[in-house]
């Protein structure tokens, strides 16, 4: 009898305790209301008026054309290919740059950390425009890197700097810089000192430390910035716009053009749809081989 | 099990200093162990115990003072030229290695040939009990399995030395004094020469050879534990292990040490201290039964029971003498002692041997 009542306790413990669980969960979704009314109105809406559009042709019925096109056309692939070229290298060159940065900053006495990460920051706070434009002052022709290194006798003929790939890699790079640094710092200021200790402890040399220990426990945050540095690269529109000189497409210039030139809004879309499409499938990829949570997150 | 058995090296460190700005981690610290010792480090945290481990592993380098293993002088040697062993307080395993990768590294950066260091690398995973796990990432195994890990990982290249930080401090009160024991029968089978940094007093006592007190990056004392527990040499080790009674002596006029109007010991020869403490550990105190006959092997203590504790195997009593001072004693629960008998607030006289009388330089701390 004693065991009944017990039970009967417990149930009626055990419902209330679900009751209260519903009401906390309810809560929790009340709170994200905000958030995702945000979200639904600046991505999800126009994403997917965009998506509709890309499926219309110019008198409103549904049709293909739009994305027949960019399989016939030659020049569609030739810009994909760009972008996908130009991200590619922009994120490999900020990875040589990057890597020995970080590296450089995780190595130092905490108290001068904050000056230099200033100076990796301080250009990330300033205009887009306005580091693109000064990066044309400094590159073209008769810019100042030109200037300066015919005066010293580097070089005797102004070398094209601007207004090409060169150019436009130079802005990517320096623009994406930080969004590659700050993540393989903090992967790199994760790793246990002691860690780096006990290899050299166990007979390794400074130089075996780093690559044996170092490098391996700092590769997730290599990739973490990687794929952010890869992901907006394939979207970037001022820097090769302006340092590029027209010589470099990428698809979002592509995209401009079309709406300017022929106010084609269903083209425009197809494309913008491709390049979030082909941006999904990096990023799916790159979770397929790694643990993307880890890496974007720092869980293990 | 393990075939070559390490020739083990004894270590010297002589007038150790290192300053961090006006704080002194080391102050000129000495410390010789013998070639296959286990040498404790015991002191509070801050005491420069771990600095001093680390001066000898070459991680920091002192400001002077001089370190040998053996015959040769490793003051200015970088770490991974001086092929000790070290276990770290976190383990410090490599995360992005398996257990045998762990094990093998350094093998692998000695060159070892591959079936050997199989063959060692397996060896010493057996000697940890962890031969099953090899393959095994190291975010799978256990708190204790770790230790193993980076036990193993310490000696399977036959180190001459080997230095553990506090290796224990992170697992559960069971599971280390089982490794406490494990360690010991590992270091007998070993033989290497261990240099072992903890703040726990029992731990040190249980696994040493030897102790070495330090605080305020000075050796206090360095003794075996016996002596250690049973002579201590000034009021911080008295204090610090052990619980004590400390009680503050007058002197006859011959310079003898009195207390309560007996005098219990000659001036102690050669210190120049002007006061002196009598340190009395609980367990050493007796009662006493009222109709008992006055010993004169045996020191008298009268007071009230100000406090009793019943703790299981244990009691623990604090008592107030007629002169104000404070004595804690530990009394034995069997049956035969009339714990039960007691109560606060009562009358009762206790009694130590003469010869389990500590006395020590200085006040209390």
């Amino acid at each position: 009898m004693a065991k009944g009542d017990q039970n009967s306790r417990g149930a009626l413990g055990a419902k209330q305790l679900r009751a209260a669980e519903r009401k906390e969960a309810a809560m929790l979704l009340a709170l994200t209301i905000p958030a995702i009314i945000v979200v639904a109105l600046i991505i999800i809406i126009p994403v997917g008026w965009l998506f509709s559009l890309s499926f219309l042709d110019e008198t409103g019925q549904f049709s293909l054309a739009n994305y027949q096109k960019m399989i016939e056309y030659k020049s569609y692939l030739r810009v994909f290919r760009t972008t996908f070229n130009v991200s590619f290298l922009t994120t490999f060159l900020c990875i040589l740059i990057g890597y020995p940065l970080a590296y450089f900053l995780s190595q130092m006495p905490r108290k001068y950390v904050g000056l230099f990460m200033l100076t990796v920051l301080l250009p990330f706070w300033t205009s887009l425009l306005v580091r693109t434009y000064a990066w044309l002052v400094m590159l073209q022709r008769n810019g100042l890197i030109n200037n300066f290194a015919i005066d010293l006798g580097i070089w005797d003929t102004p070398i094209k700097l601007a207004h090409n790939l060169n150019g436009t890699l130079i802005g990517m790079v320096h623009i994406m810089l930080p969004f590659l640094v700050l993540p393989l710092y903090a992967a790199m200021q994760r790793i246990d000192r002691n860690t780096l200790q006990a290899a050299a402890n166990l007979g390794a040399t400074p130089i075996q430390t780093f690559w044996q220990v170092f490098v391996p426990l700092s590769l997730p945050g290599v990739v973490a910035g990687s794929l952010i540095v890869f992901v907006l690269c394939l979207g970037f529109y001022v820097t090769p716009a302006v340092l590029g000189g027209g010589k470099v497409i990428m698809v979002s210039m592509q995209i401009t053009a079309i709406l300017e030139d022929q106010f084609n809004w269903g083209a425009a879309s197809a494309l913008g749809v491709v390049l979030l499409v082909a941006t999904f499938a990096v990023l799916a990829l790159a979770s397929r081989f790694l643990k993307l949570d880890s890496v974007m997150f720092g869980r293990h | 099990m393990v075939s070559d058995r390490p020739a083990s090296l004894s270590i010297s460190v002589t007038e150790l200093t290192k300053s961090y700005g006006n704080f002194y981690a080391l102050n000129a610290v000495s410390i010789d162990v013998k070639a296959g010792e286990f040498l404790t480090l015991l002191g509070p945290s801050g005491s420069g115990k771990t600095t001093l481990l680390m001066a000898i592993a070459g991680f920091n380098r002192p400001d002077s003072g001089q370190i040998c293993f053996g015959d040769s002088d490793v003051t200015l040697m970088p770490p991974h030229q001086r092929g000790v062993g070290m276990v770290f307080q976190n383990y410090a395993l490599f995360p992005h290695m398996s257990v045998f990768e762990n094990v093998a590294f350094p093998l692998k950066l000695r060159k070892i040939a591959t079936q050997e260091k199989n063959q060692k690398v397996m060896d010493a995973l057996n000697t940890v009990q962890l031969s099953d796990f090899a393959n095994r990432r190291i975010d799978q195994l256990s708190g204790g399995q770790r230790q193993r890990v980076a036990l193993a990982r310490a000696f399977v290249f036959g180190p001459t030395i080997l230095l553990m930080d506090e290796p224990l401090s992170a697992l559960d009160k069971k599971l280390r004094e089982e490794m406490q024991i494990e360690l010991k029968q590992l270091h007998r089978k070993l033989g290497v020469t261990t240099v072992y940094v903890t703040h726990d007093q029992r731990e040190a006592l249980t696994m040493s050879d030897r102790i070495a007190v330090i605080n305020d990056g000075e050796v206090k004392q360095i003794g075996t534990p016996r002596e250690i527990y049973n002579r201590p040499a000034n009021s911080f080790v008295a204090s610090f292990i052990g619980e004590s009674s400390f009680i503050p002596l007058a002197r006859d006029a011959k310079g003898g040490l009195v207390y309560n109007g007996v005098t219990i010991a000659d001036m102690p020869s050669g210190q120049s201290a002007k006061a002196w403490s009598l340190v009395i550990r609980p367990e050493r105190l007796s009662m006493v039964a009222a109709k008992a006959k006055i010993q004169s092997s045996k020191l008298y203590f009268k007071g009230i029971i100000t406090e009793l504790v019943y703790q299981g195997e244990t009691a623990l009593m604090m008592m107030e003498t007629g002169d104000g001072e404070t004595l804690i004693a530990r009394m034995n629960t069997r049956s035969g002692d009339d714990i039960d008998s007691l109560a606060e607030g009562q009358n009762i006289t206790l009694s130590i041997d003469k010869k389990d009388i500590i006395i020590i330089p200085g006040g209390a701390t």
